[in-house]
């Protein structure tokens, strides 16, 4: 059954449109992640302009991180206040980043940008993963012990000044890195159009040494409402978020996710982690592809905006 | 779709162009439909349109053999052709060329091939086909010329500008019809279409009419309301978000 989207100005299938949503919301719920690095690619792929793709896709994760925001705040599984600070960061960072989306948009050099990004971020994020994945599978199989994590060795990070208590989470750190952090994780969704939460997640153990227990509950708020402003402010400067499509994704996402949680909760989190890498760099690496190949047709035309 | 056309060439809108004064032929036309409307369901439109050339009573009889060509145009735009060249091993949009007031849509419907309809000179000044009617002869450089081609390949490819020889049937010496196809990626705006009626190599007769592609409804309004109303529209979006998201986590809700 085809459908018509009034902004992507194209019909798609509304099943295979739907199919992806469910797919993609059983991987991000199997991994407790947005999806968005999948998503986003998959609509280019289909023959969405990136631009569309990445602005529906802000307010796709906004509603899947939604329902998980939901569920982990019922078992207090969050730092609110530790979300908010990732906040403060992360709208100067949205913001920003749909600046730059719109400029690069002018120059005709949006396209390459989302391809390089994908490239660099995945491909260095996804290697990472899969080393650190292997190794640590390796180690299960020797029978030795997992790598402990060095919670009490304090890093350069944790000697900055501004500190701050986070009850929640029981940390007390510095506010600039967890800004900093909250930008880079805005800046990049605007972008990319992704949550970010299998950056973010990392990033808030290591660097903040945030616990496991209310890590990916903590991502998905701060996901929840950088993506939730991200949609608001792709769709105010660039008319782009299209709402038919966004609609058929999310619920696709939300019923897919549900499927993928209960699927996550059967394998190893070793083994999870590894196929997690394996996916973000199979993405990457799908990316350069097309960077590096030489295209089928060198020319592209594009309306400019004032025509329309 | 197809239904609303054909109840829509009952209530056909007849063009009658004001003979030409040398000549002893009328042309008169109608399209199946003047509004085509996308809905939720558009995938395109074929409209199709019918004539006849009367004679006119004062100058006697009909001629042994007219053509015809039909052209199509769409709302215009403004293009950018971008090249791609590879920059340090991939592959970067490097030149552009800007192309101003080009037709987001153009067919061309003939008889026959235009070579043997008339000669070059005439057919450049009455634009007649895709080069000719979509883009203005003359505009460009030489090196203009490769982006030029590209834009009218890749128009193509989308079925967006499109040439028929055989896009218009003579039914009877007199009764002609043609059928337009506009793809569901064509832009919402008024098309026009003109007709040029050809015997011996000249243009005896013309006529004109248009019809209109709008987004009714639903389609009318997302379109609309992401244009005007920006901020709202995506409060909405995010708002929609939430809800799913919420709804989500009520349907399954496990403990």
């Amino acid at each position: 059954m085809e459908i018509y989207l009034p902004i992507a100005d194209l019909p798609v299938n509304v099943f295979l449109v739907f199919a992806m949503g469910l797919a993609v919301g059983f991987i991000s719920g199997m991994f407790g992640i947005g999806g968005g690095f999948l998503m986003t690619p998959l609509l280019i792929f289909t023959g969405i302009p990136p631009a569309v793709a990445v602005a529906t896709v802000s307010s796709h994760i906004a509603a899947s991180s939604f329902s998980g925001a939901i569920s982990y705040w019922r078992r207090r599984a969050l730092d609110l206040a530790l979300a908010l600070m990732l906040l403060a960061g992360g709208i100067v960072g949205t913001i920003l980043g749909v600046w730059l989306f719109t400029t690069l948009r002018r120059l005709g050099q949006l396209d390459i940008t989302i391809g390089l990004s994908y490239v660099l971020l995945l491909g260095s994020v996804g290697a990472m993963m899969v080393v650190e994945g292997v190794g640590a599978l390796l180690r299960v199989r020797q029978g030795k012990p997992p790598a402990l994590r060095r919670s009490g060795a304090h890093t350069w990070i944790h000697g900055l000044p501004l500190k701050v208590r986070f009850k929640q989470s029981g940390i007390y750190v510095s506010t600039i890195p967890v800004c900093l952090i909250g930008f880079i994780m805005g800046f990049i969704g605007a972008i990319m159009g992704i949550g970010g939460g299998f950056l973010l997640v990392p990033m808030l153990i290591y660097f903040l040494r945030v616990p496991t227990s209310v890590v990916i509950g903590t991502s998905m708020v701060l996901t929840l409402i950088t993506m939730a402003s991200a949609t608001v402010l792709h769709a105010a400067t660039n008319h782009l978020v299209d709402a038919v499509l966004a609609l058929i994704l999310m619920v696709g996402g939300v019923s897919g996710a549900q499927f993928g949680a209960r699927a996550g909760q059967k394998m190893g989190s070793e083994r999870l982690r590894l196929l997690l890498g394996l996916l973000v760099l199979a993405v990457g690496l799908r990316f350069a592809f097309d960077l590096v190949v030489s295209p089928d047709d060198l020319y592209t035309i594009r309306a400019l905006e004032d025509a329309r | 779709m197809r239904a609303a056309a054909a109840r829509c060439v009952l209530a056909a809108w007849l063009v009658v162009s004001p003979a030409l004064p040398a000549a002893a032929e009328r042309l008169v036309f109608s399209l199946s439909s003047n509004v085509v409307q996308i809905t939720s369901s558009f995938t395109g439109v074929e409209l199709v349109l019918f004539g006849t050339v009367e004679p006119d009573a004062a100058n006697g009889p009909l001629r042994p053999s007219y053509d015809l060509v039909a052209t199509v145009i769409g709302p215009r735009q403004n293009l950018v052709t971008r090249r791609k060249a590879r920059v340090a091993g991939i592959w970067v949009n490097a030149e552009s060329r800007t192309f101003l007031d080009v037709p987001s849509y153009a067919a061309v419907l003939s008889t026959r091939p235009f070579e043997s309809i008339a000669d070059a000179t005439t057919l450049a000044r009455e634009q007649i086909g895709i080069a000719n009617a979509a883009l203005l002869p003359g505009a460009g450089t030489v090196s203009d010329e490769p982006f030029r081609d590209a834009l009218l390949r890749i128009k193509g490819d989308h079925g967006l500008y499109g040439e028929n020889a055989e896009g218009v049937k003579f039914l009877t010496p007199t009764l002609f019809r043609a059928s337009i196809f506009v793809p569901a990626e064509a832009q919402v705006g008024s098309y026009a279409v003109e007709l040029k009626l050809f015997a011996d190599g000249a243009v005896i007769a013309r006529s004109q009419s248009s019809f209109e592609i709008a987004t009714v409804g639903f389609e009318r309004f997302v379109a609309g309301s992401a244009v005007d109303h920006g901020i709202l529209y995506g409060l909405a979006t995010a708002a929609m978000a939430m809800m799913t998201g919420w709804f989500a986590s009520i349907i399954f809700r496990r403990d």
